[in-house]
């Protein structure tokens, strides 16, 4: 077994990348396969809470790094599979108290036991970034569909080129298919056509991820949910199934099509 | 039917955010500006000015972006002799 490392990025904040991490590695294990999720947000740890796994941090990152405990020590067994480990992030530290080789040694150490090492980045363009991305063979992108968002995402996806950790795929996280009838909001092709790379999943704005982060189960685990199909879809075309995309406007195709028409020409 | 009705009225919000994000991109990706784009086309005006007539009127510099390629397009038409 040799794990693939996984970078989860974005540029801005708040866009999901945490959910994502969390949702992707629940469903990677959902599907059988031994992940270990890595929080490197230092400072500002949330994969723990989103994993629902708060209450059972005894080492963190920092330990490992700084010897006071070992690998495996701070591998929290999830509590629905035992295939999946979450490494949390210091709360109390500073981002530089690691470096990008850590970082590397860190991951390696652990490869061989993996078959996904999925590192949840920090936002922004610094330190903490260039710690996350370091270890990963890929990297994936998380972006939604505002000027704002998708402006960062161009920017960190110039700087996984540069890493030499590209091409990186993309994740449309939060599209509102109302919105997008209407006009008012970007669509997926939109925003594949001004990032120019590939489209990894699209997730609908579903209010089951609040609900489900509320409860500290991610929404992947909820059948019903929209966009816990998503992210089962997104786990699987990283194992390399082919999962054709949500059909998020599942209903009023037409009306919208011909609309458009009519908007352009008229 | 309403809808397209709107559509008709105004730009969709999605299609301008689209437009000026291209820009912003262009920009952010090659770290040119405007500004610098209007001084390196004068200096080019210059320079070429000196080997062959041409309309410095219609010079037009612009950026074309192929997937994450940028590549910076100059259109200079030459003055008959």
């Amino acid at each position: 077994m040799a794990a693939r490392i996984i970078t989860i990025t974005s540029g801005k904040g708040g866009v999901g990348k945490t959910t994502a991490t969390a949702n992707i590695g629940v469903g990677l294990a959902e599907m059988g396969k031994k992940v270990t999720c890595i929080d490197s947000d230092i400072g500002l740890r949330n994969l723990d809470v989103v994993l629902g796994l708060e209450n059972r941090i005894v080492y963190d990152l920092v330990d490992v790094i700084e010897g006071h405990c070992k690998v495996n020590q701070a591998m929290i067994r999830d509590k629905r599979f035992e295939n999946l480990f979450l490494i949390p992030a210091a709360q109390t530290r500073e981002k530089n108290s690691v470096t990008p080789s850590e970082m590397i040694d860190l991951c390696e150490s652990i490869r061989s036991e993996m078959d996904y090492i999925l590192i949840d980045s920090p936002a922004g363009i610094e330190g903490g970034f260039k710690n996350a991305i370091a270890p990963a063979d890929e990297a994936i992108v998380v972006t939604n569909p505002d000027v704002s968002a998708v402006r960062d995402a161009d920017r960190i996806i110039g700087l996984i080129e540069a890493a030499e950790k590209g091409p990186a795929r993309l994740i449309l996280n939060r599209i509102n298919p109302e919105m997008i009838k209407r006009g008012d909001m970007m669509e997926a092709g939109d925003v594949l056509e001004l990032l120019a790379i590939k489209l990894l999943g699209i997730v609908p704005d579903d209010e089951n991820v609040l609900i489900s982060t509320n409860r500290g189960q991610p929404v992947v685990l909820n059948q019903k949910s929209r966009a816990g199909q998503a992210f089962r879809n997104i786990a699987a075309r990283i194992t390399g199934s082919e999962v054709p995309f949500l059909d998020i406007n599942q209903k009023d195709d037409f009306m919208k099509r011909l609309s458009k028409v009519f908007s352009k020409e008229g | 039917m309403a809808d397209w009705l709107k559509k008709l009225s105004r730009e969709d919000s999605a299609d301008t955010a689209k437009e000026r994000l291209k820009l912003v991109l262009i920009h952010d990706r090659t770290n040119l500006t405007t500004r610098a784009l209007d001084d390196m086309k004068d200096e080019l005006i210059e320079v070429i000015s000196r080997h062959v007539a041409i309309d410095a009127t219609e010079v037009k510099i612009t950026m074309k972006h192929e997937g994450r390629e940028q590549r910076l397009i100059c259109d200079i038409p030459v003055l008959p002799k």
